[in-house]
């Protein structure tokens, strides 16, 4: 086999020689960390592996997933593991899904000076601003759409001159949607009720007194949705 | 971005495709599918399996590296530890705090209890945050709940236990409305009719989704509710041991600050344990879909206090893991890809098995073509795999489909520089779920009084098999069933003196029955080194 290809990566300030083939993330240990913090999914699902990096020799900060980023030579990394972002407690049932929820819960996305420094931070790509600007005119269902990839990994938010806590506003937004805003599924309550009723417990009962045997002539032979 | 060699490859899979599409691969007789598993399946592969030579389970044979850990040391042993002086007194502890940690938390909340939840990482990052295809739920007018029971049944080869599966199966509607009610944002049409897809051995399209990050959005709004709650959440404070009282009771346990390095005490009027699965014991060697946190610590801690496992030797390996690039090795490609109409083909460019045939099936063929047959494509981490056709999806849906169904996909796949759309990729069977766990009866409690198990952790609802969208399912289920009548239950326990006795019994009992072995457990943190020693 050929030569690894290796390159050279400063975590906290310390060199390591790690194959450039490696993410971020696993590069930290081949260095010989047993990650405890900033370790999550490792597939970019959770945002616990926020991770700031400067490349040796440029100026420019970045800021990444470390399980989704491969390591390039001359990075100086840092993580993230925790982002003090604040979260406003409120009762679900009891807000309505008008742009007055924002101003008592979230006012400072008010102070937004349009410096767009969250969305060019977006590990996930997303138009962080954008989504804001939506929850600022109270349309939360565009709000919900365009935060919804959000993994909260908190780098908006760390990034902001405006104190935002971007993905708090995101999220309260899709629970608004999800909740009052998307159509009722009508036939789901009437379902539930169904059942409360006792109304499928008969039908159930007569499939657990069912043998292996009439279970599998059951199964084998049962209509499959096209 | 593909190797030259790759994309040689790809040519032939190009070359084929207009020829595949609209010509149907038959699905496999009951006889071949058999004969796939039995040769090919690693479950079916006795060396991966060792029988366990104490506690309840004596003699059943379970996965070697889960032996190990079952086999293994308390971390407490020889630990002198004040159980008089408890930092924690609680009426429900929770152990994890995944969805069915959260869904427990918040039912036992609303019955009065004071919960602590403690976990090992932080607050959902866990398995179901991972989940990207869906939750069923027998909703739609043409479903029921016994036509769904009939499915999970047939999919756990009729070896489910059945109060559990019809307790599954009679809340599910309830659980996704509890869910809708919560703000999770499912796929809807205009009119409120949910968009739900099949899934391997549905009978009916009850597969509820949110995108491909249904576990994402289900996780994330659960646990904004715990916050909005109030209840007290710890993170990165595993438990590593279960704590009883004089009477055999659970009655609380010991958790490891792990940025201290400290033990302490948690006592508890009901303990619930919702740890999830196993994924990162590699089993026989392979990668993982599963989260970091993923060492079965809940089945050490449970069977260590003398609770049952069921099914513990039947693993769900899924056919379609992530085989290049290298930096995602395991990540999972959702069965939706394959929904969609996406094909796995070989070497040649060739279709070798249906592919929408159930994930045990599909996984034994796919390791057959690559290693009985031949067939595989090779990879630079040494390893093989075979391609999933994804160009087809948009070919037989129409352009937009994949942005639209599986943007997580395409974004995990472009960081690497390769456009699912465009080219087919390459996949390999990744270790998943643990069909099996601790024994539940329909409340979640296990024979240890107070002991409760929901979750990934508990077993007997799948029998030897689950289906696709009823973990997510389950935990919610489970979780919820367990969190209420632990939060009702703890009204009426009078703890005495708590002890770890039997610890000291499970030491002496690994003695006794000849277990020689520095190894100590649970796990908690799974070590990586890429590689590093063998430079
Ligand atoms: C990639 C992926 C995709 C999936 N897709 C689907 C799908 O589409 N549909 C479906 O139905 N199912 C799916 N599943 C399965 C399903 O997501 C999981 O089985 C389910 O979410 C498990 O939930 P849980 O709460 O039991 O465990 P988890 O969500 O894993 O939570 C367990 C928690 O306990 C913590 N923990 C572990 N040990 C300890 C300890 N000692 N002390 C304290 N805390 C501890 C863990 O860190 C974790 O936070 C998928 C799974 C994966 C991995
Ligand atoms: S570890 Fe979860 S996003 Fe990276």
């Amino acid at each position: 086999m050929a030569e690894k290809e290796m390159v050279d990566i400063y975590l906290l300030g310390k060199r390591y020689t790690v194959p450039a083939s490696l993410t971020i993330m696993d590069a930290m240990e081949y260095a010989g960390y047993q990650l405890v913090r900033g370790c999550g999914c490792r597939s970019g699902f959770c945002g616990a592996c926020a991770t700031i990096y400067r490349i040796k020799g440029q100026k420019e900060l970045k800021v990444c997933l470390s399980c989704q980023t491969k390591v390039e030579d001359g990075m100086y990394l840092a993580q993230l593991p925790f982002f003090p972002g604040d979260k406003r407690e409120y009762n679900l049932d009891e807000l309505k899904p008008t742009a007055d929820v924002m101003k008592q819960l979230y006012p400072e996305i008010y102070s937004c000076i349009g410096c767009n420094a969250c969305t060019k931070a977006c590990p996930q790509e997303l138009k962080v601003m954008q989504y804001i600007a939506f929850a600022q005119r109270g349309d939360f269902e565009k709000c919900a759409h365009a935060s919804f990839d959000c993994v909260s990994c908190g780098i908006c938010a760390s990034r902001c001159p405006a104190q935002i806590t971007h993905y708090q506003v995101g999220l309260l937004a899709r629970r608004l949607t999800g909740k009052y805003l998307a159509p009722e599924t009508g036939y789901l309550t009437d379902r539930v009720r169904e059942i409360e009723q006792g109304e499928h417990d008969q039908a159930l009962a007569e499939m657990m007194d069912k043998s292996a045997d009439e279970m599998k002539a059951l199964y084998n032979t049962r209509d499959i949705e096209k | 971005m593909f190797t030259a060699e790759m994309r040689e490859l790809i040519k032939k899979v190009e070359a084929t495709r207009t020829q595949r599409l609209g010509t149907a691969f038959p699905r496999m007789s009951p006889e071949e599918k058999d004969e796939v598993l039995k040769a090919y399946h690693p479950d079916y592969r006795e060396s991966g399996f060792r029988a366990l030579s104490l506690g309840v389970n004596r003699g059943d044979k379970v996965p070697v590296e889960l032996a190990d850990l079952l086999e293994a040391n308390s971390r407490l042993a020889g630990q002198p530890l004040d159980l008089s002086r408890p930092a924690y007194d609680v009426d429900v502890l929770i152990v994890g705090g995944g969805g069915a940690g959260a869904a427990a938390a918040l039912e036992a909340t609303a019955r009065g209890a004071k919960v602590l939840v403690v976990t090992k990482l932080r607050l959902g990052d866990a398995n179901t945050v991972m989940a990207e295809g869906g939750i069923q739920g027998a909703d739609k007018p043409d479903d029921s709940p016994a036509l769904h029971y009939l499915d999970v049944m047939g999919g756990g080869h009729y070896t489910n236990k059945k109060e559990l599966a019809a307790a599954l199966v009679k809340d599910g509607p309830g659980a996704i409305k509890w869910l809708n009610d919560l703000g999770v944002m499912f796929d809807k049409e205009k009119d409120g009719t949910m968009v739900t897809t099949h899934g391997g051995g549905t009978s009916r399209k009850r597969m509820h989704a949110a995108a491909d990050y249904t576990g994402a959005e289900i996780m994330r709004v659960l646990r904004d509710e715990v916050q909005n709650r109030r209840i007290e959440a710890i993170d990165f404070s595993p438990a590593v041991e279960l704590i009883l009282d004089a009477d055999g009771k659970a009655a609380g346990a010991v958790l490891l600050n792990l940025e201290t390095q400290e033990y302490l005490v948690a006592r508890a009027k009901t303990v619930i344990l919702a740890t999830g699965g196993a994924g990162r014991l590699h089993y026989q060697g392979f990668p993982t879909s599963n989260h970091y946190g993923a060492t079965a610590d809940g089945l050490v801690l449970g069977y260590r206090v003398g609770a049952e496992l069921v099914f513990a030797d039947t693993i769900q390996y899924h056919p379609t893991g992530v085989a290049y690039p290298a930096q995602i090795f395991g990540a999972l490609v959702t069965e939706k890809v394959r929904s969609l109409g996406a094909t796995p083909l070989n070497i040649d460019g060739e279709q070798f098995v249906y592919h929408l045939e159930t994930r045990d099936v599909a996984a034994a063929a796919i390791i057959r073509e690559c290693y009985g047959r031949n067939k595989g494509i090779q990879t630079p981490t040494e390893g093989q795999g075979v391609w999933l056709d994804t160009p087809l999806i948009e070919m037989i849906h129409g352009e937009g489909t994949i942005e639209k169904r599986l943007p997580g996909m395409l974004r995990m796949y472009r960081k690497f520089g390769i456009d699912l759309r465009k080219d087919p990729i390459l996949v390999y069977p990744t270790l998943h779920y643990q069909n099996g766990g601790l024994l539940i009866d329909e409340h979640g409690r296990t024979s240890i009084p107070n002991l409760y198990v929901a979750g990934e952790a508990a077993g007997g609802i799948h029998g030897r098999n689950r289906l696709m969208g009823n973990s997510l399912l389950d935990i919610i289920v489970f979780g919820r069933r367990a969190g209420a009548h632990a939060g009702e239950a703890c009204r009426n326990v009078r703890l005495k003196a708590l002890t770890l006795d039997h610890v000291a019994k499970y030491q002496q009992a690994l003695a006794d029955s000849g277990v020689v072995t520095d190894r100590v457990s649970p796990l908690v943190l799974p070590h990586y080194t890429h590689g590093r020693h063998e430079d």
